[in-house]
């Protein structure tokens, strides 16, 4: 078992006619994700790579039973585009679009209020269930199927955890980046209840980031529900404040949502948490050994 | 994107803001002569982006065209150090000369994303011109906290509710209430990531002035606000910044040793953090993008070596999308471009093709000091520095 992804999934790509769509699509049907479709407005009708293209979200559904998408259209038409598959019923919506502005966020999250669907990121490198099927960008190749699950707000510092994790044999359940824009659709706490509900993992990295207050949130809803162990670590802490590290979610400002206020908070909720990025891995396996 | 105090106050006046009446220049005859249409007296204030400025002098009262024109002299062109600056300051090149005008009460007023709610919030509080961040943590019960959908807009009752918060009361209750749709509006339009008036100004006759304000925009939203990107004022940037944007690199100047160079925000921080742990300080944030091209890295090396401060680089790159050939690529054409290269260079490389990319770095006419994984990598680049090796992790 694993969450929200596995090899039933049927994806479709909207943007699927740019470049980084159309790499990233063929890169997510080698790894073994059916594709079933891709989207591009005024494009229906076309063929990409023997995926058969259409104009609009409900026609692609309505022909391919897609349930998933993967969005890569760029950040003016992306808010539209969440929206879109939201309203064409898709139940697992994945945004990788980088910099969409965060007014746009706020009408998307407000219209998908009363939509039966989940959307992941923006900003955001995707999910995977490694030996099963991808949606995102990350390598496949340096995950093992297992059952450590892995949370994240970024994207090449998962996949160091999940490197880690892979060379000490310890495989994943299903990791997911949930994106570190201020406004986005998938919290930790979604992540670690889903994960909770599933037999097969038996234990989460969770990788936060300065800003904000989500990785608190978390700590707090693990102390309450969550008995496996859990390995965190806060990237950022010798970000000066008021600086934006790349991410709009990274910047500390008026001392909340400092790294060391994230990591008090994990470390009280019985989070094993981690000083060094290199030792996430190690400190799993030492967890699930008693 | 930053803007100065001008460039805030002509747009809050075109959303109803009333401000002082004012004039940019950069010239202290022309402040001389801006003072006599003012009526003789003015306040004299830097135009720079950071915030402070009063403290480091960059603000002050002229009682005459005279002085106004002597203040200016002494403003324009000093380096204005203000607790946001850093040391070294940031060059005045502009002043703002506005009217004098008699201070009753100073509130402070600002909007701001709160990324909790998910929401704009008004934040206000009667104890204006003060830092608001002393306020919050000591007495958070003296803010005013008001939430509004962007979409809706500020409506009539969340504006009462601030105005009553306030304790105003009658003609400038009203002026205030209108001042906040202008306000919200403005934030809204502009997608501003904070519209702050600090202060906002009661007078003796009871009428309501935005004395200071800033305005940061979102940088996500400018490609629909070419009015508002026109603004950009790079000469307030750091150099280095604005050259490694031009490559489409996020470069963030910082005050250690060790340049670093990583593809991927997080990790950027991570061996940030892990320099940090391992007993040295880290020159720079630097996120060559997580599909990192080899002409990016090229660029990067070039910016990150051109930093006198930088006396160890640090590349730790794990490749996804980015294929770590092509980075070994990269960094290997720029040290062959630049000649001159006498710096450690420790290197860490994981991921795609990592094989290949080892293998290019060993060829190179330069000696790489590579690095098995993050920890080692660390601790070699610590050690290239002289730092201690501290009480680092593995």
């Amino acid at each position: 078992m694993a969450i929200w992804l596995n090899n039933d999934t049927r994806l479709l790509v909207q943007g699927i006619t740019g470049k980084e769509g159309g790499f990233h699509a063929i890169g997510c049907k080698e790894y073994g994700t059916q594709v079933v479709a891709g989207v591009t407005p005024g494009k229906g009708g076309q063929d990409f790579e023997g995926i058969p293209v259409f104009d609009s979200v409900h026609d692609a559904r309505a022909k391919t039973e897609a349930n998933a998408t993967m969005i890569f259209v760029p950040p003016p038409f992306a808010a539209d585009a969440i929206m879109e598959a939201a309203d064409a019923g898709i139940e697992l919506i994945v945004a990788i679009t980088e910099g969409i502005p965060v007014r746009d966020m706020i009408k998307v999250k407000a219209f998908m209020e009363d939509k039966d669907c989940r959307l992941i990121g923006p900003n955001c490198p995707g999910l995977i269930t490694p030996g099963q099927a991808k949606i995102g960008i990350m390598p496949g190749h340096i995950h093992k199927p297992g059952r450590i699950g892995v949370i994240s707000r970024s994207g090449t510092l998962t996949y160091e955890a999940v490197w880690q994790l892979s060379n000490l044999d310890l495989g994943q359940s299903t990791c997911v980046g949930i994106g570190g824009d201020p406004v986005n659709g998938t919290s930790f706490i979604d992540v670690l209840s889903a994960f909770a509900e599933d037999d097969d993992t038996d234990g989460v990295i969770v990788i936060g980031e300065i800003g904000g207050s989500a990785e608190e949130d978390a700590a707090a809803w693990v102390k309450e529900n969550y008995d496996r162990p859990v390995v965190g670590f806060i990237a950022g802490r010798t970000a000066p404040p008021g600086r934006r590290m790349g991410h709009a979610g990274a910047i500390v400002s008026g001392g909340k949502g400092t790294a060391e206020a994230k990591m008090e908070a994990m470390r009280d909720a019985g989070i094993r948490v981690v000083e060094s990025p290199a030792e996430l891995g190690s400190t799993m396996a030492a967890a699930l050994a008693g | 994107m930053k803007i100065h105090e001008y460039q805030a106050k002509e747009i809050l006046r075109r959303y109803g803001v009333p401000t002082p009446e004012g004039f940019v220049t950069d010239s202290p005859a022309e402040a001389r002569r801006h003072c006599e249409e003012l009526g003789g007296r003015c306040v004299v204030k830097a135009q720079i982006h950071a915030g402070g400025r009063g403290k480091g002098g960059g603000v002050k009262l002229a009682g005459s065209p005279d002085e106004a024109e002597s203040h200016a002299e002494q403003i324009l062109g000093m380096q204005l150090v203000t607790p946001q600056t850093g040391p070294e300051g940031q060059e005045v090149r502009k002043i703002l000369v506005e009217s004098a005008v008699d201070i009753a009460h100073e509130i402070y007023l600002a909007v701001t994303h709160d990324r909790d709610a998910g929401q704009p919030m008004i934040m206000a509080s009667r104890a204006g011109g003060m830092n608001i961040e002393e306020v919050a943590e000591e007495d958070p019960d003296a803010i005013v906290r008001q939430h509004f959908d962007p979409h809706l807009g500020l409506l009539p009752f969340q504006a009462r509710a601030v105005v009553g918060g306030l304790e105003l009361t009658g003609t400038t209750a009203k002026q205030a209430t209108k001042l906040l749709f202008g306000l919200a509006k403005a934030y809204v339009e502009t997608d501003s990531s904070l519209a702050e008036i600090n202060p906002l100004l009661i007078t003796g006759a009871g009428d309501v002035l935005a004395l200071d304000a800033k305005m940061t925009f979102d940088d996500n939203a400018l490609f629909r606000h070419k009015d508002i990107a026109a603004m950009r004022d790079e000469a307030e940037e750091n150099a280095l910044e604005v050259e490694a944007g031009k490559f489409g690199l996020n470069y963030i100047k910082l005050d250690g040793t060790i340049g670093c160079m990583v593809n991927g925000a997080g990790l950027a921080m991570a061996t940030m953090d892990i320099i940090k742990l391992y007993g040295a300080e880290p020159a720079n944030f630097l996120d060559v993008g997580g599909s990192a091209s080899q002409d990016a890295v090229k660029n990067a090396f070039r910016i990150l070596v051109s930093d006198p401060s930088v006396s160890a680089v640090m590349i730790n790159i794990f490749g996804g999308i980015a294929r770590t050939d092509r980075i070994a690529r990269g960094v290997v054409g720029a040290i062959e471009e630049l000649g001159n290269v006498t710096l450690p260079v420790v290197v860490r490389l994981e991921g795609t093709n990592v094989e290949e990319g080892r293998r290019i770095l060993e060829e190179a006419d330069f000696d790489f000091i590579v690095a098995g994984h993050m920890a080692d990598a660390a601790e070699k680049a610590v050690k290239a520095v002289g730092g201690a090796p501290a009480a680092g992790g593995a």
